[in-house]
């Protein structure tokens, strides 16, 4: 089942090209949607809510053509913003059951809904308050509370982690985590960094100047390999512990490479595991050798670093400068 | 979708206990029109402050009163000395309170529609199901109905009034009907021009201070150079030029065709002739404004 298709999707302002032939099918469950500023993220989700016309190109929402149903889809879709978009004098209660109602959500409805979905985004006493004085994070729920009072098939997420400090920005994403898993909606949501997205999406699609990067399920990038991280101890017998282990492992047709780039590079051997035989090859090694193994960790790798190879060669091939060891 | 399953209580909040889970919505979706119709009837409460705060409670509603007032000691007067006719005429009443009804709309109409634009609200709007021409007619169709309130509630007094002094039944409930036809009027073209203006800038003191402007500029303008040419002769001018102010428009349409007695200077009123061109001329400042504003929320957009 398809959530989100687009089929060679372009729009062109006068003097730049936002999307530039973007073909890219999502399904349902969470997805993020990466890019630099300007990347043309918020000009997707605005096409996709069939208010701004592509140039060329088609994009289907939940099977409706953007282009000739768009009411449709925004009766079953919700749009949270980028931008501030909150009355400062009303209250957060007040504010939700108007959008409700907004989404064709009958009276009644709308004041139960409200209350509910006010108190999934953890809004609790303060929802009478009127919403100038509320918080950044305390805004940012409400912003998300509108887009899904009318219980949506799927949501459009506008950089929901804007603004927001490390902590709200975890709580951010596990609720947007929640919204799938618990909710059973659809989730869309964009931002500029791809580390935050690693942990709540179950789909990356990385835009760039338009153009699509790269679309592939999370599981794909971090669970393709498993790379065990080790450390040892020196021993008189061998002063540079770290080496005799290489060397062994070498022996043992394990191949290693040191882990530069990480805090205390050069004493981390990094290696692919191939199954479970690769934990008993390196606890022989290193017994054999009659050094202390100060740890063995599975690393999971993070997408960032997925992407950043990804775009290192590709910068390669283009003849341009690597700057970075990383 | 997700079925009913409890939620583990959020640590450190033992009051609430029965965190129920997630429930789906499968209740009727009513659409678009009603959405417009909640969008009209949240903007007609607002345009009285309803559902806002208290301060913003304070002026349309003192506005109101102001309006109503005049219009009960008249019907004081006319009850205690079994008068054989209102002191004003119904058509007359909106001309002599037309300061009040400019301040209203002056005040209201930057409330309707700048503040949404201020804080970004109009995007939230067209995320809906409802299009533009959807919330410009709820929002023109509220401050109209709002304006209409404010403008026959005297004028009903007025008939109750006259009814209670137990003037002419036929004549009061003519000139009432007169009456209500001309501020209905009256409520489109000033809501519209109020509006349009009002859509222009997200700042609200801009709109407040452009409408008076527009209404009392034009009106001072028009009358002054009405007066010079009656006092010169050119008394042929003088209904030509009331077409220029919202005011003095109103005034020629009932003069024309709602008996009312016009209050250009020297009494020259419109013909029937001249009338047909302020109708022609108050509806074409209706359908411009309503076009206005629908070109103005196409650029809006998201
Ligand atoms: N209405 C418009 N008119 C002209 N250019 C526009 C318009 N809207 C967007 N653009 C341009 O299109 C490009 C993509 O913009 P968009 O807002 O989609 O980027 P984004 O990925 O959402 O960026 P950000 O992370 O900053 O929100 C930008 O270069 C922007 O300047
Ligand atoms: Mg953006």
């Amino acid at each position: 089942m398809t959530v989100i298709a687009t089929e060679s999707l372009s729009k062109r302002f006068p003097r730049v090209t936002a999307l530039d032939r973007l073909s890219v099918d999502v399904g349902p469950g969470v997805t993020g949607l990466v890019g630099a500023n300007g990347a043309g993220k918020s000009t997707l989700i605005k096409i996709l809510l069939g208010l701004s016309p592509a140039t060329e190109g088609r994009a289907e929402v939940l099977g409706l053509d953007v282009a000739t149903k768009g009411g449709a889809i925004r009766e079953r879709v919700g749009y949270m913003p980028e931008h501030d978009c909150l009355p400062p004098d009303v209250s957060a209660t007040e504010f939700v059951v108007h959008m409700a109602r907004m989404s064709g959500l009958p009276p009644a409805a709308a004041r139960e809904r409200t209350a509910d979905t006010l108190r999934h985004v953890g809004l609790y006493e303060e929802r009478y308050r009127p919403i100038g004085g509320y918080s950044t994070g305390m805004k940012q729920r409400v912003k998300l509370a509108q887009a899904l009072v009318h219980d949506p098939q799927l949501v459009f997420l506008d950089e929901p982690t804007n603004g927001l400090d490390p902590v709200g920005r975890d709580e951010m994403l596990a609720l947007i985590r929640r919204i799938h898993t618990d909710f059973g909606i659809s989730v869309l949501v964009t931002s500029h960094l791809l580390g935050e997205l690693e942990r709540t999406c179950d789909h990356v699609v990385v835009v760039d100047g338009g153009k699509l990067l790269r679309s592939s399920s999370t599981t794909d990038f971090t669970q393709t390999t498993t790379t065990l991280a080790i450390e040892v101890t020196d021993t008189d017998e061998h002063p540079d512990g770290t080496r005799a282990v290489r060397e062994a492992l070498h022996a043992r047709g394990v191949t290693v490479e040191a882990g530069s780039g990480l805090p205390g590079a050069g004493h981390i051997l990094l290696l692919t595991a191939q199954g479970e035989e690769t934990y008993d090859v390196v606890r022989d090694v290193v017994a054999d050798l009659g050094l202390g193994l100060v740890r063995m960790e599975q690393r999971r790798h993070h997408i960032s670093e997925v992407f950043k190879d990804d775009q290192e060669t590709e910068e390669q091939q283009r003849k341009e400068a690597v700057g970075h060891g990383s | 979708m997700a079925a009913e399953h409890p939620v583990a209580t959020p640590a450190g909040d033992q009051t609430r206990i029965h965190n129920i889970g997630y429930r789906a919505y499968d209740g009727p979706r009513l659409g678009r029109s009603y959405a417009t119709r909640s969008l009209y009837s949240q903007s007609l409460r607002g345009a009285y402050g309803l559902g806002r705060s208290v301060k913003s409670k304070v002026l349309p509603m003192l506005l109101f009163v102001v309006m109503c007032v005049p219009a009960l000691i008249m019907v004081a007067v006319a009850v205690a000395t079994k008068a054989n006719d209102l002191p004003v005429d119904y058509t007359r009443y909106a001309i002599i309170m037309q300061s009040v009804i400019c301040l209203y709309v002056a005040s209201q109409a930057p409330q309707s529609v700048s503040r949404d634009l201020r804080f970004k609200t109009v995007p939230l709007y067209f995320s809906r199901p409802i299009e533009t021409a959807d919330y410009v007619r709820a929002k023109y169709a509220a401050l109209a109905s709002a304006m209409f309130i404010l403008t026959a509630a005297p004028l009903l007094v007025l008939y109750v009034g006259a009814l209670l002094a137990k003037l002419d039944f036929t004549d009061q409930t003519k000139g009432f009907a007169q009456g209500l036809v001309s501020v209905a009027l009256l409520s489109l073209l000033f809501a519209g021009i109020g509006l349009v203006i009002a859509a222009v800038t997200p700042r609200r003191g801009f709109g407040i201070a452009a409408v008076i402007a527009v209404f009392t500029i034009s009106y001072g303008a028009v009358t002054t150079l009405q007066a010079i040419a009656d006092a010169q002769g050119s008394t042929s001018a003088i209904p030509w030029m009331g077409l220029f102010s919202p005011v003095t428009l109103i005034d020629g349409v009932q003069t024309a065709f709602l008996g009312a007695t016009p209050s250009l200077p020297g009494g020259h009123g419109p013909s029937n002739g001249q009338g047909v061109v302020y109708v022609l001329v108050v509806l074409g400042l209706i359908a411009a404004s309503y076009g206005l504003m629908m070109r103005r929320y196409k650029k809006v957009g998201l």
